[in-house]
């Protein structure tokens, strides 16, 4: 179990330095620098710009130094926000990110579960009809209508919650971008424990587990939940995946100070450095879901650990 | 692939009746984008002064209503729409050579080559591509062939795995054998024997990517990172709207209406198909 978890882990870390190398070449080749659109400098001032910067040093050297810098979690400076490094302002967004995010992955997760399993032990039914037609809807409907839609009902007609903004420790201010970023998952997390409970419940063990008598309540609980389950496991590093993209529109519509809405700004701004961190951050996050699944994995289904 | 397994898949596909309501309504949607704007007397760009952020009605030329330029909303959703619908399918027609040669190479070639470039893609299915995209986007401006590229690169590693076990079966068939006995090359028997015979089902599948293609273009285009002005795509439409939701609702709700349609009769029909093909192979 052990050994197989640092296994995982061996393979996750060629993956990040294979991102890392990659985006930081890709910028290097890319057509124009910078400051380009500071078109007035004389060219010692760009000069020294560049050297500020370490743009004049050979390729391998800058490459080495953002390595290492990487390695003391130092992103470097921001290209555009002249006064900030981007670590500074990924530790700004970060908390704002996180709230919302892991809010909306435990809601995704625990509603998701709920209903699912409730529209399995009503399967066929209205019930089971109405809610998998919903799921249908939450899947395709994109977070950047649903949001201000949700604005618009809730905020400009209703006047029950704001449009937009953003206050330390407002929980209000964050109740519909929160929404909006559940839905999705939490409609992929219903279909998957419904699907998947409805094939475990067909397995002999279950009819076993009936035929001595037992309740269906124990038969669900303590039987076919947690085989169920490991789709689900499999899809939280997608769910993660989905809201982090989520986060981006949201945080831009909802106006939150947040890494999405920074990273948004950057990438309009061409701020090279800024984009190149929040590709780095992101993939850190969503290689650690990955491991994650891989740990739930070997817990829901024993099995695994012990595989090859 | 025998003749029963296309009937016994195109027979599971018209007994449901998601399947039939689904695709109609994406048929008259794509009519409606290519023929609808000519229906009404308005241009895409025209502005109309005397009816500035109207509300919608039948009873004047904007049936839709216009924003605040004065311009029609619903030439602009149709155009908008159309302009998504495009991209969807280049994009997808992108992934779709991407995953055929990819897949084929991988498939055929087996052995060593074939670890490896599963390893890559199981690699790249682990980034969060739409990142990459959006870096790409930074690095290389934004321009609208570069936007088809990235986004039809994100889309082709389920297709590349698809494609990669049709092959796998097939090189192990008599005329893959025959080929090889009258001295044709490897290149020679992928291009002559192995793609024709994947990309009937491939194909197929290849429309399952269409709504998550048109997804990440609106997406991005909301953005602003996608289609740019002058051109309207429904995400850059659906950005418009937002901002001016409290005085003109109609603007955020006729291009969000249409994306939502579309993208719902999209992914219901696929989960048909790929339905339908699990019952034609049997499962």
């Amino acid at each position: 179990m052990f050994r197989y978890f640092l296994k995982r882990l061996g393979g996750a870390i060629p993956t990040l330095f294979i991102i890392v190398t990659l985006s930081f070449l890709l910028i290097r080749i890319a057509p124009g620098g910078p400051f380009d659109e500071e078109k007035l400098l004389p060219p010692e001032i760009l000069a020294n710009l560049k050297s500020a910067y370490g743009l004049d040093q050979p390729l391998w050297l800058q490459y080495a130094h953002y390595l290492r810098s990487l390695l003391h979690g130092d992103f470097g400076p921001s290209f555009r926000y002249k006064d900030f490094t981007v670590t500074e302002l990924i530790a700004q967004g970060l908390p704002v990110t996180a709230e919302i995010g892991i809010a909306a992955l435990i809601l995704a997760l625990a509603l998701g579960m709920v209903i699912g399993v409730f529209a399995a032990l009503r399967q066929n039914r209205a019930a089971d009809y109405t809610v998998m037609t919903l799921a249908v809807l939450g899947i395709a409907v994109p977070s950047f209508v649903v949001l201000p839609l949700l604005g618009l009902l809730f905020g400009v007609y209703a006047h029950w919650l704001p449009v937009a903004g953003w206050e330390p420790g407002s929980i209000r201010h964050l109740i519909l971008p929160v929404v909006a970023l559940t839905l999705a998952p939490l409609a992929y997390v219903a279909r998957l424990t419904r699907g998947s409970l409805l094939e475990v419940l067909q397995r002999p063990f279950i009819r076993t587990a009936f035929s001595k008598g037992l309740p269906l309540r124990t038969v669900i609980f303590r039987h076919a939940l947690r085989p169920a389950l490991v789709p689900v496991a499999g899809y939280l590093a997608p769910a993660v995946a989905s809201i982090m993209t989520g986060s981006l529109v949201v945080e831009s519509i909802a106006g939150l100070p947040g890494i999405g809405r920074y990273m948004v700004q950057g990438a309009l701004n061409r701020d090279y450095t800024l984009v190149l961190g929040m590709v780095v951050l992101y993939s850190v996050v969503l290689i650690g879901a990955g491991l994650l699944v891989d740990l739930l994995y070997a817990w829901l289904d024993p099995r695994v650990g012990f595989e090859r | 692939m025998t003749g029963t397994f296309w009937h016994a898949a195109r027979q599971h596909l018209t007994a449901s009746a998601g399947a039939r309501v689904s695709l109609g309504i994406i048929v008259a949607l794509v009519v409606l984008a290519v023929i609808g704007p000519w229906i009404n007397p308005n241009g895409l760009e025209t502005l109309d002064w005397s009816s500035v952020a109207q509300y919608p009605g039948i009873a004047h030329a904007h049936w839709f209503g216009t924003d605040r330029l004065g311009r029609d909303l619903y030439v602009r959703t149709l155009e908008g729409a159309r302009v998504s619908m495009i991209v969807g399918l280049v994009a997808s027609a992108v992934s779709l050579v991407l995953g055929l040669i990819y897949g084929a190479i991988a498939g055929y070639v087996g052995g060593r080559t074939d670890d490896l470039m599963m390893r890559i893609i199981e690699i790249l299915g682990g980034l969060p591509l739409i990142f990459f995209v959006i870096f790409l986007t930074v690095v290389f401006g934004r321009n609208e062939y570069l936007l088809f590229a990235s986004i039809g690169a994100v889309g082709w590693l389920t297709l590349a795995r698809i494609v990669r076990g049709q092959a796998l079966s097939i090189r192990r068939q008599e005329y893959i054998e025959a080929a090889i006995a009258s001295g044709a090359g490897t290149a020679r028997i992928i291009y002559k024997h192995v793609l024709p015979n994947v990309i009937g089902p491939v194909i197929v599948y290849a429309t399952l990517t269409v709504p998550q293609i048109i997804l990440l273009e609106s997406f991005l285009s909301f953005l602003g990172l996608g289609i740019q002005e002058p051109r309207a795509s429904l995400g850059t439409l659906i950005a418009e709207g937002a901002g001016e939701m409290e005085a003109a609702p109609w603007m955020l709700l006729a291009p969000g209406a249409f994306l939502t349609l579309l993208l719902v009769s999209l992914n219901i029909f696929g989960d048909r198909l790929r339905d339908a093909f699990d019952a034609g192979a049997g499962r």
